[in-house]
C-alpha cells in the first residue's frame, strides 16, 4: 500500500487506483460540497464525464478524481475543507 | 515515431483499438489518442500496466482474448515505431486543416500539469464512444448514488466496490454484467430494477433469432443473477433515493406501460449504493464541431451519420463504434475495422482483410446493428419518467437547476434544451450539460431525438497550457 | 402615424424595439424564424459600455441606452436580468499607451461619461499583473444577461398586446400606390403592418434585401471563452486599453484584445476577437490560444484555470461601424435597426425607444430623431436613392 495526503491526513492506496477509487475504498463517496445549495457529492460517473468528483491536486483546483491515478506523496485537497 | 502518421485514431476503445490495428497492419503509420492510463475504453477498463497483479480484474470482462490480440499488436507495432500511443491526452478540439486535421490534446501524464500537444495527420478516425444516459429523480444527487457506468469503472479499473448493499436501476442490457460483477465483488446486490417490459423483446423477434450469441451472453448473466440470488425486478424504477450524508435507501415502484408508478405499489429497500442508467449518450463533441451530419438513432439519440465504410460526411474524417449508435463492443470492434478499411482504400493502400473476410465483418456488423434497434425499441426511456420529478428535484448537477425552474421556462415558452439553458444556466457548468442534457431536452422536447448542444471545447483545458500554444 | 408593426428579429434589439412600441400602445407583432435571443444576442458578453465609444453619434445613443437599461431594470427586475453596473476598467500596459488612454478619456468626459483616472489598478482591480502603469475606470459600464434581458423585454411586450409569430420574412406586401401594407412570411403567412422594423441583427442585409430596402450588414466573427466557475476574482469588465482601437478598426485579419470579466455564474468571461471570414463557423483554436494568452497575461492567476467553453458569434456591422437606425428613404414604412456591431446589448433599448420615436413622429422615452440623425440609413445614399 502507498499513502497519499488527503487535507493533511494520509490515505492508504493501491498502486494503479484513481484517488477517486482511493477514497471509495476507504469508504468515502462524498467530499465536495455544491457552490449553491451545499449539498454533498463525490463520485458519480466515475469516467470524468460529470466533474462532481472535483479536487485539487497539489494545490491545482478542478481535477477529477476519478481520472487523476493517486500517487505516492501526492496532496488532495477536497472542497470540503476550504468551503467557507 | 518521426515520420508524419496517416492516420489519428482518437479514442483507444474497442472501436479504436481495432482501427488502429487494421491500419497499422495494413502498414498505415498511426496516433492513437486516449484519456485513460491503459487502452480498453470504457468496456475494456483495465487498471494502468503496472498495476495488474495487484488489482486483479480481469474475471470481470468478457472478450479478453480479442482485447489481449489487439494489445498484443499494437505493442508490437508501438516497438517498431510505426504506433504513436498517446495515454492521458486529453483531446479539447479537432479541426479540418489544409492537408488533413490537426487535432489538440493536453498532456496529463504528469497531471495536474498540462501541456499543450498538436498532432496532425490526413485522415482522422474519432471513436470517443458514449458515457450513461441519466434521467434524474429525487435523490439521485445524493452520495453514493452512481451511474451503473461509475460502479463498473471502479471495479474494473481499481477493484473497488462503492457499496455493500446496492440497487441498480434503469433500463437495458448493461445493467446485468455490472449487478453480476458487483456480486463477484462480494457485493449484496438487492434489486435490479428494469423499467422496460420482457415482453418488448416479442415485438422484434428477427434481430435476437439472427443474434445467438446474445443469447449465450444473456443467459450467462440470468445463471449468474440466480446463484447470487439476485432479484431481476421487470417494470419497475428506482424513483427516489433517500438520505442525508449519504444514501441510506431507495423506493421502488412498479411502472404503469407509459412508465408512470403505478399507486400504491411503492416498497422501500434499504441500501448503501445506488447504480443507475438509461442507455448511453454518444460522445459526438469532436464530430459535431468537426461540421460531420447527425442522423437519428431508434434511441433517442442523434448519431453521426456514416456510410457503408464509417466515412462521416466530412472527408477524411471516419467514425466508429459508439459514436455511430450504440451497439456495443463487438459491433464497436466491426466498425473500426471497417473504418479502417476505408482509410486504407482512401489512402490508395492495399486492404487488409481479403473480399471474403471484409464482406463477413460487413454482414456481422448489420446484423449487430439490427439487434442494437431492436435492443433500443425494447428499451426506451419510459414517456412518463418526469413524473417522478418533484418541482425540488435537481435536474443540472452543475448549476442546480431544479425541475420547477425548467418546467416554468417551459411553460413560458423555452422550446429546447438550449433555449432552457439561455434562461436557467441548467447546462451551462462543469459538465457542459453532459449529464443534464438528455432530460433537460425530454422536459422541453420530448418527441424530438436529443441533439447535444454544439462543445467547441470538448474537455476542460488550463488557460495557462492554451497560452503556451499561442507561443 | 403608425398603428401597426412589425418587428423582424427576436435578438435583444428586436425584443427592446417589440417593448417600447408596445409600451407607446402600438399593436406590435415580432418575426423571428427562431427563439428569442438564439443569435448574436446569445452570443455576447452582455456589454453595456461607455468607455469603448469615442464622442459622436454611438456614444449618444449609449448614454440614452445607460439611462434605458436603468429603466428596464427598475421595470424588468434587475436581478432577473442580470443587470449589474459593475464599471470598466481599462488599463494600459506601457507608458504611451498609458497618455493616449488619459487623451482619449478626456475627450469623453467632455461628451458627458465618467471617468476616473486609476494610478494603482491593482487597489481596485487586485489580481491584476503586477506592473501596469495605470488606467482609467469607467463607473457607468454595465453588464447584462443578453438571452434573459431579451426573454424580458419581449415578455413585457407581450404583457402589452404584442404578438410573437414564428417564421421567417419573404418579402414586404405592398398595397396601393406602394405603401407597406404587410410582410408575407417564407410559409405564407401575412401580416399586416403599416410599418415593418429591421431588427435581424446580422442577418439585417437580408432581410433589407426581401423588404425592398437592401443595407450592407456584415458579419465579423467573435469568440468568447468562459472558464469554470470560480468566488469572484475580477470585479470590473476589465480590458487592454487597445481594445479600443480593435472596435473601430477596419482591418480585415484577425484581432483580438482582451477583455476579462466574472459574471453571476461565478465564470470569467475573456473575449475579444474579430474576424471578417463571412458566417464561417469552424472552430478557431489559435484564436482560443491567443486570447487565453492574452488574458493570462492581464491576470496571471487564470493559468491555472480551465476553459470549459467557448462560443461564437457573428457581429453585424455597417461599412462605417456605426449602427443603422431609421426609416429607409427608398421604402417608406420600412425601419432599420441593425448594425450594432459588438454593441448590440447595450444600445438595445436606445434603439429600441428611438425606433418607436420614428414611428410615432415623436420623442419616446428621451430618444428623439432629431439628436440621432448620424445613425440614420440616408448617410448611405444619395439624394437619388443609390447607394454612395
Amino acid at each position: 500500500m502507498s499513502e497519499l495526503i488527503i487535507d493533511g491526513k494520509p490515505l492508504a492506496f493501491v498502486e494503479g487506483q484513481t484517488v477517486a477509487a482511493a477514497l471509495v475504498a476507504a469508504g468515502r463517496v462524498s467530499w465536495r460540497t455544491t457552490r449553491v445549495g451545499h449539498r454533498p457529492r463525490g463520485v458519480f460517473c466515475g469516467i470524468g464525464v460529470c466533474f462532481d468528483c472535483l479536487v485539487a491536486i497539489d494545490g491545482v483546483g478542478g481535477q477529477r478524481a476519478c481520472l487523476i491515478p493517486a500517487r505516492e506523496g501526492m496532496t488532495v485537497t477536497t472542497e470540503e475543507s476550504t468551503d467557507e | 515515431m518521426s515520420d508524419p502518421a496517416d492516420l489519428i485514431v482518437v479514442g483507444a476503445g474497442p472501436a479504436g483499438m481495432a482501427a488502429a490495428v487494421t491500419a497499422l497492419t495494413g502498414g498505415l503509420r498511426v496516433v492513437l489518442i486516449d484519456s485513460g492510463t491503459a487502452v480498453g475504453g470504457q468496456f475494456w477498463r483495465h487498471p494502468p500496466e503496472h498495476a495488474r497483479s495487484v488489482i486483479p480484474t480481469e474475471d470481470l470482462h468478457h472478450g479478453q482474448r480479442e482485447y489481449h490480440d489487439l494489445c498484443e499488436t499494437l505493442s508490437v507495432h508501438a516497438r517498431k515505431g510505426q504506433l504513436d500511443l498517446r495515454l492521458n491526452h486529453h483531446v479539447w478540439s479537432a479541426v479540418r486543416e489544409e492537408d488533413g486535421f490537426a487535432v489538440h490534446t493536453v498532456d496529463r501524464r504528469e497531471a495536474p500539469q498540462e501541456i499543450a500537444v498538436v498532432l496532425r495527420a490526413p485522415r482522422l478516425l474519432v471513436a470517443t464512444g458514449a458515457y450513461d444516459r441519466q434521467l434524474p429523480f429525487p435523490g439521485w444527487d445524493l452520495p453514493g448514488v452512481l451511474t451503473i457506468g461509475g460502479l463498473q469503472a471502479l471495479l474494473k479499473g481499481g477493484g473497488v466496490a462503492a457499496g455493500s448493499r446496492v440497487a441498480l436501476g434503469g433500463t437495458g442490457p448493461f445493467l446485468l454484467p455490472v449487478a453480476t460483477s458487483l456480486a463477484a465483488r462480494g457485493v449484496e446486490v438487492v434489486a435490479v430494477c428494469e423499467a422496460a417490459h420482457p415482453r418488448a423483446w416479442l415485438r422484434h423477434p428477427g434481430p435476437l433469432l439472427r443474434n445467438p450469441g446474445k443469447w449465450a451472453e444473456g443467459a450467462g448473466y440470468a445463471l449468474t443473477l440466480v446463484r447470487h440470488r439476485i432479484p431481476l425486478r421487470p417494470r419497475t424504477a428506482i424513483i427516489r433515493a433517500e438520505g442525508g450524508a449519504r444514501v441510506t435507501s431507495v423506493r421502488i415502484a412498479s411502472l404503469a406501460s407509459d412508465g408512470s408508478p403505478r399507486p400504491g405499489r411503492e416498497r422501500r429497500i434499504e441500501v448503501d449504493a445506488v447504480g443507475v442508467g438509461w442507455g448511453f449518450v454518444p460522445q459526438l463533441d469532436l464530430l459535431i464541431t468537426l461540421g460531420c451530419a447527425l442522423t437519428n438513432s431508434a434511441d433517442g439519440n442523434a448519431v453521426v451519420a456514416v456510410d457503408k465504410g464509417q466515412r462521416t460526411t466530412v472527408p477524411g474524417l471516419y467514425a466508429a463504434g459508439e459514436t455511430c449508435g450504440v451497439g456495443g463492443a463487438v459491433l464497436a470492434v466491426g466498425e473500426g475495422r471497417l473504418a479502417a478499411e476505408s482509410v486504407l482504400a482512401d489512402s490508395g493502400a492495399a486492404p487488409v482483410l481479403g473480399t471474403k473476410r471484409l464482406a463477413a465483418v460487413r454482414s456481422a456488423v448489420a446484423a449487430q446493428r439490427a439487434f442494437a434497434r431492436a435492443l433500443a425499441l425494447a428499451h426506451p426511456i419510459p414517456p412518463a419518467w418526469s413524473s417522478w420529478l418533484t418541482d425540488e428535484t435537481t435536474v443540472c448537477r452543475c448549476e442546480e437547476v431544479t425541475a420547477g425552474v425548467i418546467r416554468t421556462v417551459r411553460a413560458e415558452g423555452a422550446c429546447d434544451h438550449r433555449q432552457v439553458k439561455q434562461l436557467t444556466r441548467a447546462g451551462m457548468g462543469w459538465c457542459q450539460g453532459r449529464m443534464c442534457g438528455p432530460a433537460v431536452h425530454c422536459l422541453a422536447a420530448p418527441k424530438q431525438a436529443y441533439h447535444p448542444t454544439e462543445r467547441l471545447v470538448a474537455t476542460p483545458v488550463t488557460l495557462g497550457a492554451l497560452a503556451d500554444l499561442d507561443r | 402615424m403608425t398603428s401597426k408593426v412589425v418587428v423582424v428579429g427576436a435578438g435583444v434589439v428586436g425584443a427592446a424595439c417589440a417593448f417600447h412600441a408596445a409600451s407607446a400602445g402600438l399593436d406590435v407583432t415580432v418575426v423571428d424564424r427562431g427563439a428569442v435571443g438564439a443569435g448574436t444576442t446569445s452570443r455576447g458578453e452582455g456589454n453595456v459600455l461607455l468607455s469603448d465609444k469615442e464622442p459622436g453619434p454611438e456614444l449618444d445613443l449609449a448614454r440614452l441606452s445607460r439611462a434605458l437599461w436603468e429603466e428596464a431594470g427598475e421595470e424588468l427586475g434587475s436581478d432577473s436580468i442580470e443587470l449589474e453596473a459593475k464599471g470598466g476598467l481599462v488599463v494600459a500596459s506601457t507608458a504611451e499607451g498609458l497618455t493616449a488612454l488619459r487623451g482619449f478619456a478626456l475627450r469623453q468626459a467632455t461628451a458627458g461619461v465618467r471617468t476616473e483616472p486609476v494610478e494603482h489598478v491593482r487597489d481596485i482591480e487586485p489580481h491584476l499583473a503586477p506592473g501596469l502603469p495605470g488606467g482609467i475606470h469607467y463607473p457607468q459600464d454595465a453588464q447584462v444577461q443578453p438571452v434573459l434581458a431579451a426573454a424580458a423585454m419581449l415578455h413585457a411586450a407581450v404583457a402589452r398586446g404584442a404578438r410573437f409569430h414564428t417564421g421567417e420574412i419573404a418579402a414586404a406586401v405592398m398595397g396601393r400606390g406602394d405603401r407597406l401594407t404587410g410582410v408575407r412570411t417564407v410559409a405564407g403567412d401575412v401580416l399586416p403592418a403599416d410599418a415593418v422594423v429591421n431588427a435581424a441583427g446580422t442577418w439585417g442585409g437580408e432581410v433589407g434585401r426581401r423588404l425592398g430596402a437592401s443595407i450592407e450588414v456584415l458579419p465579423r466573427r467573435g469568440f468568447v471563452l468562459v472558464t469554470e466557475p470560480l468566488p469572484r476574482m475580477v470585479r470590473h469588465k476589465v480590458y487592454s486599453a487597445d481594445y479600443v482601437a480593435n472596435v473601430a478598426s477596419s482591418d480585415a485579419g484577425l484581432e483580438t484584445s482582451c477583455v476579462v470579466e466574472g459574471t453571476r455564474g461565478g465564470t470569467i468571461l475573456i473575449g475579444a476577437s474579430r474576424e471578417r471570414v463571412g458566417f464561417d463557423t469552424t472552430m478557431n483554436p489559435a484564436v482560443v490560444a491567443r486570447l487565453a494568452a492574452q488574458a493570462c497575461r492581464l491576470f496571471p492567476f487564470l493559468r491555472g484555470i480551465h476553459l470549459i467553453r467557448t462560443y461564437r458569434g457573428f457581429r453585424p456591422y455597417c461599412p462605417d461601424h456605426l449602427p443603422v437606425i431609421g426609416p429607409d428613404p427608398r421604402a417608406p414604412g420600412v425601419i432599420h435597426a441593425c448594425g450594432h456591431e459588438g454593441a448590440g446589448i447595450g444600445l438595445a433599448p436606445a434603439t429600441g425607444a428611438l425606433v418607436t420615436a420614428h414611428l410615432l413622429g415623436r420623442s419616446w422615452r428621451g430618444a428623439d430623431p432629431a439628436a440621432h440623425t448620424g445613425l440614420l440609413p440616408d448617410r448611405f445614399f444619395t439624394s437619388g436613392g443609390t447607394s454612395k
